[in-house]
């Protein structure tokens, strides 16, 4: 198809699509308007399981199976990264020359990295209580390790991050995540309810049931999993190198 | 202004199609993807907004003091932001493959076959 065509193609589907799509804005219930029926029974149920963070709520507690799919999700994405960048017949792998970094840029590093990782584990622990959860906090406590990659080098960040042990932390937490689930099916009662764990006291570390304990198993998996998929990237771009000649 | 925050949505949608359909760059085609993914976040925050509520935690809010926006969009928002990253993430090591076997990232030149 010569780019002409293709260019009249998106400018008749594309005015066609924004017409719809401007009719259909139309016809959406009213912005910032009062009748919100979902969002007012999830916010009672989260009430009633002593959940502080509603979202938190509706994710680990009314949604769980779905962030059990969400959760399979990652896992498959990462598996697949994995796959697709792994060192070829044709390549080989070049240890990584020490490089020099600018002293204030080590200096500040190295000084933000453990505040950066307590920050990521504190926002997984009070998932239940204030924003952030699981998929935050497993982020940030990711990337804090890289830090280390800016401040210091490459060689350096190997040394504290095992690919192995990590993609090994990867499906272990996802196995927590399931295990929770049948446990509850133990217990009685359906797969993932919140029926395992006492609800605790409202607006406390504990409270929320089995929420915590979910949000701990997803910030793992998510800390896990984006520790990996860098590495992948990162081996990529800094360790794998094409064969000369060939 | 009522439909303001939805044709933002769909503006945003639409940008991130046209650069789609006129990339020349794979790596500028996952961005574009991600454009489009992000007219997702607006569209579900706007749709669960309320006039004068605040976010749906209660650590430091008396439960009924206030109205709260809806929970159930955020949460969709949260789930859309993970698939998106994931998605974004498969995408480029596709894109890192394609750069090796076939030494280009231009979609126009990916037309022939390769055993």
């Amino acid at each position: 198809m010569s780019p002409r065509t293709r260019a009249w193609l998106v400018a008749v589907g594309g005015s066609g699509l924004a017409a719809l799509l401007v009719a259909a804005c139309f016809g959406l219930p009213e912005f910032g308007g009062d009748s919100h029926p979902y969002g007012d029974r999830a916010v009672e149920a989260s009430l009633a399981h002593r959940t502080a963070n509603t979202i938190a709520s509706v994710n680990f507690d009314q949604r769980a199976f779905d962030t059990l799919g969400e959760l399979t999700i990652l896992f498959a994405a990462v598996l697949g990264c994995v796959v697709l960048l792994r060192q070829t017949r044709d390549e080989h792998r070049a240890r990584p020359r020490p490089a020099e970094v600018d002293p204030p840029v080590r200096r500040y590093a190295l000084l933000v990295l453990p505040v950066a990782l307590l920050t990521g584990l504190y926002v997984v622990a009070h998932g239940q209580l204030s924003p952030g959860g699981g998929f935050q906090g497993g982020v940030v406590a990711a990337t804090a390790l890289h830090l280390l990659y800016l401040g210091a080098d490459y060689r350096a960040l190997e040394r504290v991050r095992p690919v192995g042990l990590y993609e090994v932390g990867d499906a272990v937490a996802v196995s927590a995540y399931l295990v929770t689930g049948v446990a509850a099916l133990l217990g009685g009662a359906a797969f993932l309810a919140n029926t395992l764990l006492p609800h605790g006291t409202f607006n406390t570390l504990s409270s929320g049931g089995t929420v915590p304990l979910l949000n701990a198993a997803v910030g793992m998996e998510v800390a896990c999993a984006v520790v990996v998929l860098l590495a992948r990237f990162l081996d990529q771009a800094v360790e794998i190198e094409e064969e000369s000649g060939t | 202004m009522d439909v303001f925050a939805y044709l933002v949505a769909a503006w945003i949608f639409l940008a991130g199609c046209y650069g789609l359909a006129t990339s020349r760059d794979l790596i500028h085609a996952v961005g574009c993807l991600s454009v489009c993914q992000s007219a997702t976040y607006v569209l579900l925050l706007a749709v669960g907004y309320r006039d004068g509520a605040t976010a749906p935690v209660f650590s430091d809010l008396e439960p009924g003091a206030r109205p709260v926006v809806d929970p159930v969009v955020q949460a969709l928002a949260l789930t859309d932001v993970v698939v998106g990253a994931t998605v974004t993430a498969l995408l480029l090591a596709l894109v890192v493959q394609v750069s090796k076997r076939h030494g280009t990232v231009d979609p126009d030149e990916l037309s022939e076959l390769r055993g």
